[in-house]
């Protein structure tokens, strides 16, 4: 049984369009039986903070190809990406390339 | 890799085995000590420090390996406040300060296009994106310059006419600058080399995808960022504060299949992903395309530019069947008027200049901004864009004008031709042609 837990998570490069222009969001993950990891987050960002065309942020169990993943400024491929698992005071940031130049 | 009839809606399922992936608790290839924060290559990854050594020392490489840019050449640097043209400012600000051991030499200055009006953003909405652009412009010791993409001068149409590109070109020209950056990086360029091919641009692609551009002559582009991946743009500016303004563009949140540019953007993006070396490879063979004059060309080597893009023009009339298709459809999407007017040219020359007094009107039929004579000054990709078009009218004045002055130049020249004294090589050149 994983403890709730609070995390930072961030938007960048025009993905916070989706999200009514909030760049950083404070969250606290309910507890939950399996331990949180990024592609739990992600289906709880899609339920609970995307505000607006969902295929541009997520495509299939990741997200979309473009939209880079930093857990802690650090690359999310090299922390198991979607199998990371989240850690208290994490805080992850989600930019997307796919605009502007 | 690609299938036919692949789905863009639904991506397939990652069948193929993903690329190798550094593992936890790897150090840094590079310096084997520090902990790595970003991959850059599959499986190699880098520690801060050098991750920073890495990208400094690509901007200056590509500087130093092209050797275009004279010590104290005044350079334009073309900023749209987007992560890549912003990390360009930093690297060229870093390089000019006392401490670099290798100072940048060229004497920079900044021009930033405001294309608020155009985006359909809100008065409010533009002016904090401008004070955010201009705290950031007054942090830099280099001279700035802010202009304006007004409403009034845009119309769907002249979207394609990239006017960004000829305001800065102006800007570059009012202030004597002899070269632009842009910071086109290697993703978009990729991008942009797929798109180009399918508009139809393949004779550009050197000019349109390579580190210089001279098709304006006096100013010449330079893509100093054209090796640096968007992953590591942004990993760049995050790790080290590059300032940067977000403004949404017409087709932020356009679907994918809005524009080709769109579907190519999302192609690549979506090959990255599973076949990460997707975008150098696009790179590398860009790399290789040699910008050949073209052998025929009867004007000399520059020969005639297309009106909108400014390349020499590609479309061979004598014997090219791309260009009989697409002249053809031209035609036949003309006003009846137009057809007319066409069929009763007079043999004597109008001697005005766009329909100024002397000018014997319409009937000259002579117009030099008339369809066809716009169209026979277009090349074949920009020609295909215009046919969409029912008439002239969404095009700015001053292409028009130019249509015109081309037109009335090449007619004189032609009513000039028997008093020229021409020399053997040129005669022999005008039977061919």
């Amino acid at each position: 049984m994983a403890a709730p837990l609070s995390v930072e998570v961030e938007f960048g490069g025009g993905a916070e369009l989706l999200f009514d222009g909030i760049k950083k969001h404070q969250v606290t993950l309910p507890g939950q039986e399996e331990p949180w990891d990024i592609r739990s987050l992600l289906i709880w960002i899609k339920k609970n903070l995307l505000k607006e065309r969902p295929e541009l942020f997520i495509q299939g169990d990741s997200v979309r190809p473009g939209i880079l993943v930093l857990i802690n400024d650090a690359d999310w491929e090299l922390l198991g990406e979607l199998d990371y698992q989240l850690q208290d005071q994490d805080s992850i940031l989600f930019i997307s390339t796919l605009h502007g130049g | 890799m690609c299938q036919v009839g692949e789905d863009y809606v639904d991506p397939p399922p990652r069948e193929c085995p993903p690329a190798p992936r550094p593992g936890r608790g790897q150090k840094c290839v590079k310096c084997k000590e520090g902990k790595p924060v970003v991959a850059v290559r599959a499986g190699d990854a880098f520690c801060r420090d050098c991750f920073k050594a890495f990208y400094i020392h690509k901007f200056r490489a590509m500087l130093g390996k092209n050797r275009l840019i004279f010590p104290g050449e005044k350079v334009l640097l073309a900023w749209s406040g987007g992560p890549s043209s912003s990390s360009m400012v930093w690297q060229v600000l870093e390089g000019l300060s006392q401490h670099s051991a290798k100072r940048l030499r060229f004497v920079p200055g900044v021009v930033y296009v405001d294309e608020g009006a155009v985006c359909g953003q809100s008065l409010e909405d533009r002016a904090k994106t401008l004070a955010e652009v201009q705290q950031i412009l007054c942090s830099i010791s280099f001279p700035w310059h802010v202009v304006s993409l007004e409403e009034a001068q845009m119309t769907s149409i002249t979207w394609l006419l990239c006017p960004r590109s000829h305001l800065i070109l102006h800007v570059a020209r009012a202030h004597s600058y002899s070269k632009v950056m842009t910071g086109d990086s290697c993703t978009r360029l990729a991008i942009k080399l797929m798109t180009n091919l399918a508009l139809g641009r393949g004779a550009f692609l050197a000019w349109d995808t390579g580190f210089s551009d001279e098709r304006y002559g006096d100013v010449v582009v330079v893509r100093p960022m054209r090796d640096h991946t968007l992953k590591e743009v942004a990993f760049y500016n995050r790790l080290f504060a590059v300032p940067s303004v977000f403004t949404p563009a017409v087709d932020t949140k356009a679907p994918e299949k809005a524009s080709i540019h769109r579907l190519m953007e999302a192609f690549v993006h979506r090959l990255q992903a599973q076949f990460p070396s997707t975008v150098s490879t696009v790179y590398r063979t860009s790399e290789k395309l040699a910008k050949a004059p073209r052998e025929s060309c009867a004007e000399g080597p520059q020969g005639p530019r297309c009106l909108l893009c400014l390349c020499t023009l590609d479309i061979d009339a004598a014997d090219s069947a791309t260009a009989f298709g697409v002249q053809t459809s031209a035609l036949s999407q003309m006003p009846p008027s137009t057809l007319q007017a066409e069929a009763g040219i007079p043999t004597t020359p109008c001697s005005a200049v766009g329909g100024g007094p002397g000018c014997c009107g319409k009937a000259c039929g002579r117009e030099g901004d008339s369809q066809p004579q716009v169209i026979k000054q277009l090349c074949y990709s920009c020609r295909a864009n215009m046919k969409d078009l029912p008439s002239l009218d969404p095009l700015p004045p001053y292409i028009l004008a130019e249509a015109q002055l081309r037109s009335q130049r090449a007619w004189v020249m032609q009513d000039i031709q028997e008093y020229l004294i021409k020399d053997s090589a040129d005669e022999a050149e005008t039977t061919e042609s």
